[in-house]
């Protein structure tokens, strides 16, 4: 009952959200409250034992579909930790702006909360499926409606990208399902039913389901769509975006590949880890030519979600812990450098990087923030993005992979520059001569100050304290 | 057995209707009346069946339950489509009685070619439910475009009634026998090296002419001009109704008397379902007009049903009858809110959103379950036909192309969503739509959702 609540609240929260007239925010930020504390409870009560939360009721009988969910990782607690943090901090930041269609605005965020919750909960491909599906709808049209001018067509694109994959993907998950021998759509089923299939079948089959994974990633090539969406998107969507929906493909991947399709996986291992680290090149030289602070952030975002794809490839223990660590650290600085940029537009009224500096005699609290978050997304140690980078690197380099050693040391290209890239907007943004000397930038108000510190304050405490994240996913 | 009858009747009584009743409220109301009876009827049927087991009837119609059950769901369907249409139905010309008539006749030839076992009956099924409908398509006199739909039609299908004749005569040659369930007639069909050349060309003249009811390509040249010509009030009846309940009569003879020589003409329907996807997906693009659009998304809809009649299993069966349905419903729910527009272009529904949020959301819903997203109906429909096909297990590439299909008709239902809720505009009505028009819509996508999350309800 418990994890039917976790999807629930949010739909609950959401209906209400949509039939509100004023102070819509209430009803999602109350209902998004309420689901972080039911998320908490059920993280310590895994935690305390390691004893799985499943429920499992009869959906479909005559397709073997079961309406069934369950904790049963350090991964999933994770994941769903990071979505009820995330949802109800960024209402908090929100509070006081004034957004036009505010009830639409918050009803689909909560819908688009329970869409994610499902995800990370499911343990029926048929669930899964429906849920991943469903967390992409409210997204597109937040994205399409609020946001810069050419939104429509970014988001549109988007979603075709994505849309394709999931259909692949349910292709990919028929033809599993017509092979279990017990004809269920039951995680466990769909286990046993991948691995006894064919290594060539396995073959083709991987990319049948990996496309849908690498579009929502995004991996190198496909990862096209991104800048543009996350440009183009208001800023609370685009924390969505980036902090959670990313999350679903390597979440994905763990779950619904590596272990259905380990030939497969095992085939295309090098392919797979030179496009991602490709990636993480590509994307970092292009972040540091930016200009637009939201598509620096984004490609940032590639970068480091490369790395995590190549790591998940390299098969070892160490790896996967620190992909997962990871995952819930880059959800969070993420989340606090799109907030950043979000305050940011609010006081000027632009992306532009050359438009703005000097803010830092201006607005002391705000400098503290970026800094302090910008430097935990270059993962300097003592905050929480050090620890799962420096396993994640253990990890890629222990790799069977004949290419170990290049695959590190080229990966390890990507930290450098990712320091370059993020210094460089520290400075453009904060230091440096004021630019606009008219522009009076109000330092952050007191409900932003909190939320903020909420952020700084995970940030140090799990870069300090990194043992709650270690045990949680050994 | 009821329902056929009834529905005969029914067409009768409404054309006297039209000279006991002046005002038009009155004939309306006994149409919708008579679709009462007639559901009721249906559902009678469906109780004898399923207490008593098939019967046959004249060694000509079989009804058995899933026959009995598709009678109840699509006579339910036409009963939305009554209740959704009718006024505008009336409003159409100054033949209303006549065009309910008409319905009442075509519904009676759904109803035989749902339960034909012999031929014969098939071929008046299909004249029964063509002949109307080229009256129904040139109904509006005083518009070009209505006669013409009506002539194309008119002289599109009588060539495929006479491909449909010839087809049915060499089987019989190859036979000796109309009754598709004898044994004299399935034992040609037992293994594709016996088969003699007649029974061949027998079965591929059939798959042409269903091929050409069910707008399928390449046979499907007839459909964007007829449903675009034809008054709006009856598109939708044409396209929904009529369609799927050809895909029965074609799923029954192809799975009950040709399924086990399924080699012989699966190849001839792979290609056929290649092209109408293929065309229907990618024409539809390219059009202006949200009408039009939704006439080439009946030929590519029509693409994926045609995966029921290529997989030869029991999977096949539920597929039809929810994608029948689902697609039915939503594709109502569409022409019901474009009939209410003034300009039928994708610009027409620009700002809908804002005006007339219940037409807005409604309409969304039943794009969605058109697209396949999960929780409609749509999705489920389209993951069952797909499911047949898998489990077939031949050719899987033709499952793979399909759901690329889907994604590009994606962009055009979407287009009408972008249209109507992130555009600005001022999407203009026809007429406001009243309380109770907005409460069949909003049922009507409620349904879709619920059969989106528990499709089994349908499926027997």
């Amino acid at each position: 009952m418990l994890l039917i609540i976790l999807i629930l609240v949010p739909i609950f929260g959401g209906l209400v959200s949509f039939l509100s007239k004023n102070n819509s925010q209430l009803p999602a930020l109350g209902a998004s409250l309420f689901t972080l504390a039911a998320t908490l409870f059920s993280a310590f009560t895994y935690y305390n034992g390691h004893t799985p939360i499943a429920i499992d009721l009869t959906w479909i009988p005559s397709l073997g579909a079961n309406f069934s969910l369950n904790i049963n990782s350090g991964l999933q607690v994770l994941m769903l930790a990071l979505t009820a943090i995330v949802f109800p901090l960024v209402y908090l930041f929100l509070n006081n702006k004034e957004l036009e269609n505010k009830s639409t605005f918050y009803g689909l965020m909560s819908l688009a909360q329970a869409g994610l919750m499902g995800v990370f909960l499911a343990n029926d491909a048929l669930v899964f499926y429906i849920f991943w599906e469903l967390a992409l709808i409210p997204v597109y049209f937040l994205s399409s409606m609020f946001g810069g001018e050419n939104r429509i067509k970014v988001t549109f694109k988007f979603f075709v990208y994505t849309f394709v994959g999931s259909l692949l993907l349910l292709v990919a998950f028929l033809i599993i399902y017509n092979h279990t021998s017990n004809h269920s759509f039951a995680w466990t089923s769909f286990v046993e039913s991948g691995k006894s299939m064919s290594g060539s079948m396995q073959n083709w089959m991987f990319w049948l389901v990996f496309l849908a994974f690498a579009i929502k990633m995004p991996m190198f090539p496909f990862h096209t769509w991104q800048p543009d969406a996350y440009e183009q998107s208001s800023t609370p969507v685009t924390i969505v975006l980036s902090a959670i929906m990313v999350k679903m493909g390597l979440f994905a991947v763990i779950k619904w590949l590596l272990p259905i399709l380990p030939l497969g996986v095992l085939h295309w291992t090098n392919l797979v880890t030179i496009l991602s680290i490709i990636g993480i090149i590509y994307a970092s030289c292009l972040a540091i030519v930016q200009t637009n602070i939201k598509r620096l952030i984004a490609y940032s975002s590639i970068a480091h979600i490369g790395l995590m794809i190549a790591t998940l490839f390299a098969q070892n223990q160490l790896g996967t812990q620190g992909v997962a660590i990871q995952m819930f650290n880059h959800g969070i600085n993420i989340m606090g450098l799109w907030l950043i940029v979000l305050a940011i537009e609010k006081r000027l009224g632009t992306q532009n990087l050359n438009e703005m500096g000097g803010i830092a005699k201006l607005a002391p609290k705000f400098t503290i923030a970026l800094v302090l978050i910008s430097l935990a997304n270059i993962a300097l140690p003592l905050t929480n993005g050090f620890i799962g980078e420096f396993m994640m690197f253990n990890g890629l380099f222990q790799s069977t992979s004949p290419y170990h050693i290049a695959f590190t040391v080229v990966a390890g290209l990507g930290v450098i520059l990712a320091a370059v890239y993020t210094l460089g907007m520290i400075q453009k943004v904060a230091f440096g001569e004021l630019k606009n000397s008219q522009v009076v930038f109000a330092d952050l108000s007191i409900n932003e100050w909190i939320v903020l510190i909420i952020i700084m304050g995970i940030i140090l405490w799990l870069g300090f304290y990194p043992n709650v994240l270690m045990s949680l996913v050994s | 057995m009821n329902a056929i009858v009834i529905s005969a009747l029914l067409g009768v009584v409404m054309m006297f209707a039209g000279l006991l009743f002046k005002d038009s409220k009155q004939v309306q109301w006994a149409a919708l009346i008579g679709i009462m009876i007639l559901m009721g009827a249906t559902i009678f049927d469906n109780q004898i069946i399923s207490t008593q087991g098939s019967k046959t009837y004249f060694n000509m119609i079989e009804l058995n339950s899933f026959t009995s059950w598709f009678n109840v769901l699509i006579t339910f369907c036409a009963m939305l489509y009554f209740f959704l249409f009718h006024k505008q139905i009336a409003l159409v010309g100054r033949n209303e009685a006549e065009y309910f008539a008409l319905m009442f006749f075509i519904l009676s030839g759904v109803f035989l070619l749902s339960s034909y076992s012999n031929l014969l009956i098939l071929f008046i099924g299909i004249e029964i439910l063509s002949i109307p409908q080229y009256i129904l398509a040139g109904s509006d006199k005083a518009n070009v475009k209505s006669t013409e739909a009506s002539l194309k039609y008119f002289l599109m299908g009588s060539f495929s009634t006479g491909i449909l004749l010839m087809g049915i005569t060499l089987l019989y040659g190859a036979t000796g026998s109309f009754d598709i369930m004898s044994d004299k007639f399935t034992a040609q069909f037992i293994q594709v090296d016996s088969m003699s050349s007649l029974a061949i060309v027998g079965i591929l003249l059939m798959v042409v002419s269903f091929g050409f009811k069910v707008s399928a390509a390449p046979m499907h040249f007839w459909t964007p001009d007829v449903y675009d010509g034809t008054p709006t009030a009856f598109t939708p009846f044409m396209a929904t109704i009529v369609k799927v309940s050809v895909f029965v009569a074609f799923i029954r003879l192809f799975h009950f008397s040709f399924g086990s020589v399924s080699h012989a003409w699966q190849v001839t329907i792979v290609s056929m379902i290649a092209l109408t996807l293929l065309i229907g997906n990618v024409t539809a693009v390219y059009q202006t007009s949200v009408k039009r659009m939704m006439a080439y998304s009946s030929i590519a809809q029509a693409g994926f049903m045609l995966f029921a009649i290529f997989a030869v299993n029991a999977t096949s069966w539920k597929a039809i009858t929810l994608y029948s349905v689902s697609y039915t419903l939503a594709s109502l729910g569409v022409f019901a809110v474009l009939i209410k527009m003034k300009d039928y272009t994708f610009d027409g529904f620009n700002g809908l959103a804002k005006k007339h949020p219940v037409l807005a959301i409604t309409a969304t819903i039943c794009l969605f379950s058109l697209a396949g997203i999960p929780l409609t109906g749509g999705f489920f429909a389209k993951y069952y036909v797909l499911m047949a096909a898998v489990e077939q297990g031949s050719m899987l590439w033709i499952v793979v192309f399909a759901v690329l299909m889907a994604a590009i008709s994606v962009y055009y239902y979407f287009r009408v969503i972008m249209s109507m809720f992130f555009k600005q505009g001022d999407a203009e009505l026809i007429e406001q739509p009243t309380t109770i028009e907005k409460t069949l819509l909003i049922i009507n996508a409620a349904m879709i959702i619920a059969l989106g999350i528990l499709p089994s309800v349908i499926m027997k």
